[in-house]
């Protein structure tokens, strides 16, 4: 018996507004509100809302037999909760149905996997919490940053007590092998790996309306044909995607929605099943275990962290946003938290991307800047003014490991302080007592 | 070829247009070339193309020995030449003024009786067309409309022409009429029409009511540069960064929103001065700008340069700005990025069209200016992409390329396809 595994991916960036240089010193507010939140509510109308309501009628009229998982980024969710309240509504609602799962990440869809281990487990758990105080549920599959992924990674995630995890079917990963297997973790023989299948996941991201595409149109029954063609051995198909799929990157009129409605039907005639990641990663056993020397991801041709990390603008403005990282830690100030968070999105990275700057294909369709330099000149801006706040907290001329034993005492005498104060009312009050009593 | 310019002896971007394209089409074979020119120096290349003088070729019928003839015109061409040209003198042209040799005299340069001259050369192109040879005619820019039209009218043959500014760039829309009358009757009567940029061709399209299937872009390109440039040694005595302006100082070129900018950037950071390499009509005006915003001790000016100079000005510049109103072309930028120097291009420029490792920013929008002269001098990571990444690029684009869509246009007007 086959079984289906469908993840959605939503994220959004808290985009950066117009920061000139002369602004730094002088202006702390670095996001461009009317751009953010017109992006979430044209997408959340077109796309959000929409879609999760076509997926809770099919749960329910497919008596709680089709499932799919969600891995909600932090900044989304926060947006979200500002301006498009609703789609929370509806996936708290839908999370009654019982058959959601959401995943864990980073809580900025950040880069840290790749540049700080600390910062990483920090967002990690931070997610985790707040997916938990919205939904009541406990993540137990993570999926990194676009799928990032590598040995590393693999054990980093299986340190923190995951069970599973979602990878990319790179084909110059598996080789000859088929995603349609659950492997593991080289690095961490207990977790399990989940494999993304390209081909159909593709299938419907990017091919699903293209009229030049041979099998155009593509719909349910011979979808799921296809999958139930693939050799009978092969357990699982993952697919996993955007969510935006439904109705931004397809629009309502292509007939995305009725596509995915239909697909419960088709799969229960051929008997194949839906199965959530973290059901697929209880039932079913590793075949082999697989190498990642080296990250992969799920984006582009190449399959690599080269969209985030391809140039030099890139690099550097990663490097130095992570340099500071461990004094960013050490500060109580919740507004630097917070930027500290929305600027680690990998998006701001993604920007600068001069990939595709001679055809200037999918980088720029996403980007809200006119070419990767305006992004990085943009970004290193708003970096040198948050750089310059938490300089501001602690003077530089003092090092990580020595502010950090001063903050420790700080932190002892506090402590030292609150006890002997305990100490003192309690051998006041006696004191009251024998006076009394005297 | 009817041009007006050619290198060594450049007053403007023209010249060094057209040495490159004729250079990039021979590249590409089967050619012959007849390049004309209102007065050779005798010192150009001629290695590749026939260069004719328009002031040695004879309108006027003069009985001159071999040797006087040598003597006279020598140093730029075959006295036999002479001889030939004399032999297809087609009317009576004693009334003009001529010298002993029966040539007209021609400045070469821009001067003021400037319609004079090019009526004149319009002359001479009709005896050059009726002496050798050719397929097709050519003309760069409007100074060699008229003679293209003459050369056509004479022999039948095709007329290209070949944009490389209209009078609408010169002076930001107030166009002077008898320019724009030539113009347009070169444009209406060419079989094709050549534009540097988009830029151009949409302003061809549009204000000169052109056809859009008669004009064709072909972008230029650059002269790999020379190994003594290459070894120029920059001087950078200043723990400075520089930013250079580099060209004419005049309305086109935008020099005051430079000012502007740098005075911007001067206002966060100190280590930075700015230079304004060139002359013109706007200079003085610049100079009183720079002095009214207080950065005078920042900003310098140098006054005209030319050879050698220019690179030696760009290898010592950190960021290269041409902040053109309107730029048909804008051959700079490329020239800089050649040594490795980042370049800042207005969007109104034609060859920000062709670059993408450069920052393109509206010519007004100096805001937008500053905040990239800023990155590129404070982040090394700027710098470093554009400069080698830059280079890169423009090492990619060369004449020969053009000069092969040049060559497919001659064989559209000739219908050899």
């Amino acid at each position: 018996m086959k079984t289906i595994c469908l993840y959605f991916q939503i994220h959004q960036p808290f985009r950066l507004k117009r920061y000139r240089f002369f602004d730094i010193g002088s202006d702390h507010y670095y996001y461009d509100d009317f751009n953010n939140e017109a992006i979430i509510s044209r997408i959340a109308e077109r796309s959000y809302i929409p879609a999760i309501q076509a997926i809770h009628e099919m749960i329910e009229q497919s008596g709680q037999k089709f499932k799919v998982a969600f891995s909600i980024s932090g900044t989304a969710l926060e947006q979200m909760e500002i301006y498009a309240p609703e789609v929370i509504e509806n996936l708290r609602t839908l999370v009654k149905t019982g058959c959601v799962e959401f995943l864990a990440e980073t809580y900025a869809h950040s880069l840290s996997s790749l540049y700080d281990e600390d910062e990483f487990k920090r967002q990690v758990v931070m997610h985790s919490q707040k997916i938990s105080s919205l939904f009541g549920q406990m993540p137990v599959v993570f999926r990194n940053t676009e799928l990032i992924y590598s040995d590393e990674i693999g054990q980093k995630v299986a340190e923190m007590g995951f069970k599973g995890i979602i990878v990319e079917g790179a084909k110059h990963i598996l080789g000859w092998k088929s995603p349609n297997y659950v492997y593991s973790c080289v690095a961490a023989p207990k977790l399990k790996m989940l494999m993304r299948n390209f081909r159909f996941s593709d299938d419907i991201s990017f091919r699903f309306s293209n009229r030049n595409w041979d099998n155009y149109p593509l719909t349910a029954d011979k979808y799921i044909d296809w999958i139930a063609k693939t050799p009978e051995s092969e357990p699982l198909v993952n697919l996993f995607m955007n969510f935006d799929t439904f109705g931004e990157m397809h629009t309502q009129e292509s007939g995305i929605f009725e596509f995915l409605k239909a697909l419960p039907g088709c799969a229960d005639r051929r008997g194949i099943t839906f199965k959530t990641p973290s059901e697929v990663v209880s039932s079913l056993d590793a075949v082999d275990s697989i190498y990642v020397t080296y990250p992969i991801s799920w984006a582009d041709e190449e399959r690599d962290t080269s969209a985030w990390l391809g140039n030099r603008l890139q690099k550097d403005a990663v490097s130095k946003l992570y340099s500071v990282g461990e004094r960013v830690r050490l500060s109580r100030d919740r507004r630097l938290m917070q930027d500290w968070i929305y600027l680690q999105s990998s998006d701001h990275f993604y920007y600068m991307s001069t990939k595709h700057s001679s055809d200037g294909a999918v980088h720029s369709h996403f980007s809200p800047y006119d070419s990767p330099f305006d992004a990085f000149t943009n970004y290193m801006n708003v970096l040198g003014d948050f750089i310059d706040r938490v300089k501001a907290q602690y003077p530089d001329s003092i090092d990580n490991e020595e502010l950090n034993a001063l903050l420790q005492t700080i932190n002892n005498q506090d402590n030292k302080i609150n006890e002997l104060e305990k100490e003192l009312r309690k051998l006041k009050t006696p004191k009251k007592k024998v006076a009394k009593e005297g | 070829m009817f041009g007006w310019e050619f290198p060594p002896h450049i007053l403007g971007g023209l010249g060094t247009a057209s040495y490159g394209l004729t250079r990039g089409m021979t590249q590409c074979g089967d050619m012959e070339i007849t390049f004309v020119i209102p007065k050779p120096w005798g010192d150009e290349d001629r290695s590749f193309l026939r260069i004719i003088g328009a002031n040695c070729t004879p309108i006027a019928w003069r009985e001159h020995d071999y040797d006087y003839v040598k003597q006279r015109v020598g140093h730029c061409m075959d006295p036999q030449e002479y001889y030939d040209l004399r032999n297809h003198i087609y009317a009576d042209f004693n009334y003009m003024h001529t010298n002993e040799l029966g040539c007209m005299e021609f400045s070469g340069r821009y001067p003021d009786n400037l319609l004079e001259e090019i009526n004149n050369y319009s002359i001479v192109a009709g005896v050059i067309a009726r002496t050798y040879p050719f397929d097709v005619i050519h003309s760069h820019d409007w100074l060699t409309y008229p003679a293209g039209i003459h050369a056509k009218q004479v022999t039948g043959k095709p007329l290209v022409i070949h944009v490389h500014a209209t009078d609408f760039d010169r002076s930001r829309g107030n166009v002077n009429p008898q320019v724009f009358a030539i113009e347009k009757d070169g444009m209406d009567k060419a079989d094709h029409i050549i534009t540097v940029s988009d830029l151009t061709r949409r302003t061809v399209i549009e204000k000169y009511h052109i056809s859009p299937d008669k004009v064709t872009t072909v972008h230029n390109a650059v002269e790999p540069i020379s190994s003594e440039i290459e070894g120029i040694e920059p001087k950078r005595n200043t723990k400075d960064k520089v930013v250079t302006f580099l060209g004419r100082i005049t309305m086109q070129k935008g020099p005051e929103y430079f000012v502007e900018a740098a005075h911007l950037v001067l206002k966060r950071t100190k280590n930075v001065r700015f230079v304004m390499a060139g002359s013109g009509d706007k200079m003085n005006e610049m100079i009183r700008l720079a002095s009214a915003r207080g950065i005078a001790d920042r900003f310098h000016f140098t006054g005209f340069l030319k050879g050698k100079q220019v690179y030696e000005m760009l290898k010592s510049s950190d960021v290269y700005i041409m902040p053109s109103v309107s730029e048909p072309f804008g051959i700079s930028p490329l020239e800089a990025m050649q040594v490795g120097v980042p370049s800042i291009i207005s969007l109104q420029s034609g060859c920000a069209e062709i670059l993408s490792n450069v920052i393109k920013i509206d010519y007004w929008d100096i805001e937008a200016m500053a905040d990239a002269i800023y990155s590129i001098v404070t982040y090394p990571a700027m710098y470093e992409h554009l400069k080698i990444e830059g280079k890169n690029e423009v090492d990619q684009i060369v004449w020969e390329k053009a000069g092969k869509k040049v060559i497919d246009i001659y064989k559209k007007v000739l219908g050899w396809n």
